[in-house]
């Protein structure tokens, strides 16, 4: 097994106990809290927390995604070619909005709870998945364009058999930033009431106990690097397959 | 001169270069040749220490190169390549006068080299000193690659297939501006090249190398007329061999007594040119002219007995 | 198939039209009792006497309808500005008119659809903009004027009578120390992130051993949760202050600004030292081995090729700093280190939108300035940009 497969399963082992087993750890954490204050976070299970919390965004992604992608193939199609520049700088500048605006703005809209968190994670996640798949069907190499009208297959063909799969690789690139940013912004939930690890987060910052701050905060980042790593491999696998002609982001 | 003196580049385990010695005269153009992979490059690179050889030396003028520090001798040899590495952020002027600055040259006599130059490449400085790379033809970019490589008037200029990028019409003019620069200033050129054309065009000795070595080292007539090995045979082509001869071949040296009917050539033409005017016009005889006053005549039944003594593959 | 209709008219545009006719049937204003509980929808035929609305809502059609022509951008830009002059002008005599009367703690906010309507008359400008493509020069004027703008009509006072701008009276003090603090927050973070990432950068471009772990780890520390990072910032520097000697005399302490600085430090490292190592590695090889092959020393080459050559990416990763720092500034907010972020979890406990939008909007604004500006500069800084541009 490498090196980089022996740190996986470290990792895998790791986040599994903290969120199974967390009591186990009460030794590592004790420094960290208030003498007297618990050290474990008990109020609600810890896997409780982590699958709404994956929940949520697992949920806002895969719609972003959906969404994303169609848009990304209405603008690069000839019919959709006049929104095509509007939409670059829709993505542009639309990653400048802060999320945790986006957020606190959505809570006006749909009031507290999991909505807002959804609402914001997806609006948020559209832009990156957006803009990767835009670029990657606008910037195809122009001989294998040609060559697949030449070889006579119909639009849609061309899209399902070549644009799409030549551009995969740009598109998980865009998943991956946006599933990333997702699970950070969904922490912020829950100053709005969404069931998110933000709740333990939160709760250490209210009762200045640091334990309960890093436990969240190591599952919360545990995961991030869990999902960035596979999507990393994902790409990578794809990639090759196209012969690393094609640079990512 | 230069002498290369059984050098060794080892990659890997594989020798790029494998014991290159040959002697290079000064104010001479040596076109190397070579198929892609061949070890030119290495060749040319060890001379001015950007690869290190692994083992063997150079010397220019009875100087081992390694007993100058490195960026010295970069600065005394003029360096020019294909795709030019102009600084895309410097203009036209700036790039010229890059290594007379890192020599520390006063700005004015900068400012006069600079024109110098590129009135030498044709190309007006008022126009051109202040554009951006990106701002002129492929061809200007080259010209201005080779006028870089020469502003510190190197005695000695290394050239990694220079015109490899250009289209053939731009090519052959670059190639005819380069030879009558060469000529002007008397410098020492050494030119990579995997076309055996330009080479035979070009240098005034060809350095054949195959797989790390050299295989043949001589003037291009020699190359054409007695190839060394079946590889040198084959760069020069079976077929068109006669042609490459007659090509080096001036007028001069076959023209007799005599007169011939028509418009005259100039007795500097290479025997293709007068053989192509036969053909072309269906004349066996030309009249042949120096400085406008008519010299005597040459005939296709010479060009031809001139042309035989090469067509006998080995 | 692309008819006769279709290239007369922008399709954009067209969308636009109809999005914003439909738009004005959703409440223009809400009006509220107080500032908690929620208000009733007002569409904007009711906001004022017919003689006020009429006028505005022709301007505001007729800037839609200048958004039409596909082949004329700079009339559609000039609808868009046209549009939003109305909108503010129907908003100014709308808050009025709808205050008059209606009890003194009455609240006039700003309701979807003017949100709409704002939302797509600006899209409109960003759309005839894209297909005037100004040079930076001509975009950094355009910049100043839309900021000269919006100055101009916040402190006018003309629209006062909004919710929001009641909001900000009532805490114009605290507002502008709050403005202070987010940028000490945003740009002192990227300065410092600078000043160390750059040279760390430098660094591991020369140094494969040392990019391949440095990297790694400024790319886990981004991975860490905002608020974690906060979080964990406060009770480090809480020990830094009371064990290390000196440290509280300093000013180091848990709470305030520190953490929330520190934690912006930490996230801004990695976009900038691995920009810096792009932005070095942009140079294109021939150019490099041009550089060597004429004697430039490592430094050389360094300072004078691969800096400029590299400056626009490494310049794009201050960008990405810069609007990440002010966004994520706002969670300061949380932890007590000030800043925009304030009025945003004031607002969310209070249910009170407008305070809300009195820190998000202001965060927002600024987000996008900077990365405005920082894509002109990042242009500028492009070779020979100013001569193509
Ligand atoms: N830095 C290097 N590391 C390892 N191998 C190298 C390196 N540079 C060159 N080689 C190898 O040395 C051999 C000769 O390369 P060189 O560049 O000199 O060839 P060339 O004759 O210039 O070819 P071309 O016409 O394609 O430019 C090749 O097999 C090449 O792969
Ligand atoms: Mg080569």
């Amino acid at each position: 097994m490498s090196r980089a497969n022996i740190l996986r399963v470290i990792v895998v082992c790791l986040l599994l106990t903290l969120v199974l087993q967390p009591e186990w750890f009460e030794p590592v954490f004790a420094p960290f809290s208030p003498s007297g204050a618990p050290v474990i976070y008990t109020r609600a299970s810890l896997l409780s927390l982590s699958l709404s919390h994956l929940g949520i965004v697992a949920l806002a992604s895969v719609a972003a995604i959906i969404v994303a992608v169609l848009l990304a193939i209405l603008v690069t199609r000839p019919r959709g070619q006049a929104f095509l520049p509007l939409s670059r700088t829709i993505a542009n500048m639309g990653q400048t909005f802060p999320p945790v605006a986006v957020l606190a703005l959505a809570v006006p809209m749909l009031g507290f709870g999991a909505g807002p968190t959804l609402v914001a994670l997806f609006l948020y996640g559209i832009l990156p998945i957006f803009e990767n798949t835009m670029t990657g069907l606008s910037t195809l190499p122009p001989a294998t364009m040609e060559a697949a009208r030449g070889i006579g297959l119909s639009r849609r063909q061309r899209l399902l058999q070549v644009e799409l799969p030549l551009a995969l690789p740009l598109i998980l690139t865009g998943i991956r930033l946006s599933v990333v940013i997702a699970i950070g912004t969904a922490t912020i939930g829950s100053t709005v009431a969404a069931r998110t690890l933000g709740e333990v987060i939160i709760a250490g910052l209210l009762t200045n106990n640091t334990s309960y701050v890093l436990q969240g905060g190591i599952i919360v980042g545990l995961f991030a690097i869990l999902i960035y790593d596979v999507l990393t491999q994902l790409e990578a696998h794809f990639q090759k397959r196209l012969g690393g002609s094609r640079t990512t982001v | 001169m230069i002498e290369i003196d059984n050098i060794t580049k080892v990659y890997d385990g594989r020798a790029a270069v494998d014991s290159v010695s040959m002697t290079i005269e000064s104010a001479t153009i040596t076109a190397i040749v070579g198929t892609s992979g061949s070890g030119k490059s290495t060749l040319l690179r060890m001379i001015n220490r950007l690869v290190e050889p692994t083992s063997g030396e150079v010397r220019i003028n009875g100087e081992l190169t390694t007993d100058l520090e490195k960026n010295a001798l970069r600065r005394r040899i003029g360096y020019a390549i294909q795709g030019h590495g102009l600084f895309p952020h410097h203009t036209v002027a700036r790039n010229i006068g890059a290594v007379p600055q890192l020599l520390g040259w006063s700005k004015d006599k900068i400012s006069d080299r600079i024109n110098e130059l590129l009135n030498l490449f044709s190309m007006p400085p008022e126009e051109f000193r202040d554009r951006y790379p990106a701002e002129l033809s492929g061809g200007q970019q080259q010209r201005v690659g080779v006028a870089r490589a020469l502003a510190s008037r190197p005695d000695l200029l290394l050239m990694d297939e220079p015109f490899g990028a250009l289209d053939p019409i731009i090519r052959t003019r670059a190639q005819a501006d380069l030879h009558r620069i060469q000529r002007t200033l008397g410098s020492t050129i050494l030119l990579v090249t995997h076309d055996m054309e330009e080479a035979i065009q070009l240098g005034d000795q060809v350095a054949v190398m195959d797989q790390g070595r050299l295989v043949q080292h001589g003037t291009p007539a020699d190359i054409i007329t007695s190839p060394a090995t079946r590889f040198v045979a084959e760069m020069v082509g079976g077929v068109d061999r006669p042609l490459r001869l007659l090509s080096l071949l001036p007028l001069s040296e076959i023209v007799e007594a005599g007169e011939a009917e028509g418009p005259p050539i100039n007795d500097q033409a290479s025997l293709r040119d007068a053989l192509s005017v036969c053909l072309g016009s269906g004349r066996n005889t030309l009249p042949v002219e120096r400085d406008g006053a008519l010299i005597g005549r040459v005939t296709l039944e010479a060009i031809r007995s001139r042309a035989e003594g090469t067509h006998e593959p080995r | 198939m692309p008819n006769r209709t279709s290239s007369f008219f922008s399709r954009p545009g067209l969308l636009f039209a109809v999005l914003g006719l439909v738009a004005l049937l959703a409440p223009f204003v809400t009006l509220a009792a107080n500032r908690i509980v929620a208000g009733v929808g007002v569409p904007v035929w009711d906001i004022a006497a017919a003689n006020t609305t009429i006028p505005g809502l022709a301007v505001l059609l007729a800037g839609l309808a200048l958004g039409l022509p596909a082949a004329l951008p700079k009339l559609r830009l000039l609808g868009a500005t046209v549009g939003v002059a109305a909108l503010v002008w129907l908003l100014m005599q709308g808050s009025t008119s709808l205050l008059e009367g209606a009890g003194p703690y009455a609240r006039v906010s700003l309701g979807s659809g003017f949100w709409c309507l704002l939302a797509i008359l600006l899209l409109l400008a960003a759309d005839a903009l894209s297909a005037l493509s100004p040079g930076p020069l001509m975009r950094a004027g355009l910049l100043v004027a839309a900021i000269i703008a919006l100055v101009l009509v916040l402190w006018s006072g003309a629209l006062a009578d909004l919710s929001i701008y009641r909001e900000y009276i009532s805490r114009h003090d605290a507002f502008f120390d709050a403005a202070q603090r987010h940028l000490g927050l945003a740009f002192g973070s990227l300065m410092v992130a600078a000043i160390t990432g750059f040279p760390l950068g430098v660094f591991c471009h020369h140094n494969e051993g040392l990019r391949g772990s440095v990297l790694p780890v400024l790319s886990f520390l981004q991975t860490i949760p905002s608020l974690a990072m906060f979080g964990i910032m406060i009770p480090l520097l809480a020990w830094v202050s009371s064990t290390i000697p000196g440290a509280k005399e300093l000013g180091v302490a848990g709470i305030g600004f520190l953490p929330a600085f520190l934690a912006l430090v930490i996230y801004s490292l990695l976009p900038v030292v691995a920009n810096t190592v792009a932005g070095l590695e942009a140079t294109p090889p021939v150019t490099l081995d041009a550089a060597r092959g004429m004697g430039m020393t490592r430094q050389q080459r360094l300072i004078q090729v691969q800096l400029p050559l590299g400056l626009p990416v490494m310049l794009a990763g201050l960008r990405i700093v810069l609007v990440q720092n002010i966004g994520l500034a706002v969670i300061a907010g949380l932890i007590g280190g000030g800043g925009f972020g304030t009025f945003v979890f004031q607002g969310l406990n209070q249910t009170a939108t407008d305070l809300i939008l009195l820190g998000a909007l202001p965060t927002v604004t600024l987000a996008l300035i900077s990365a405005i500006t920082m894509d002109i500069l990042v242009e500028l800084t492009r070779p020979n940009s100013v001569r193509h541009g």
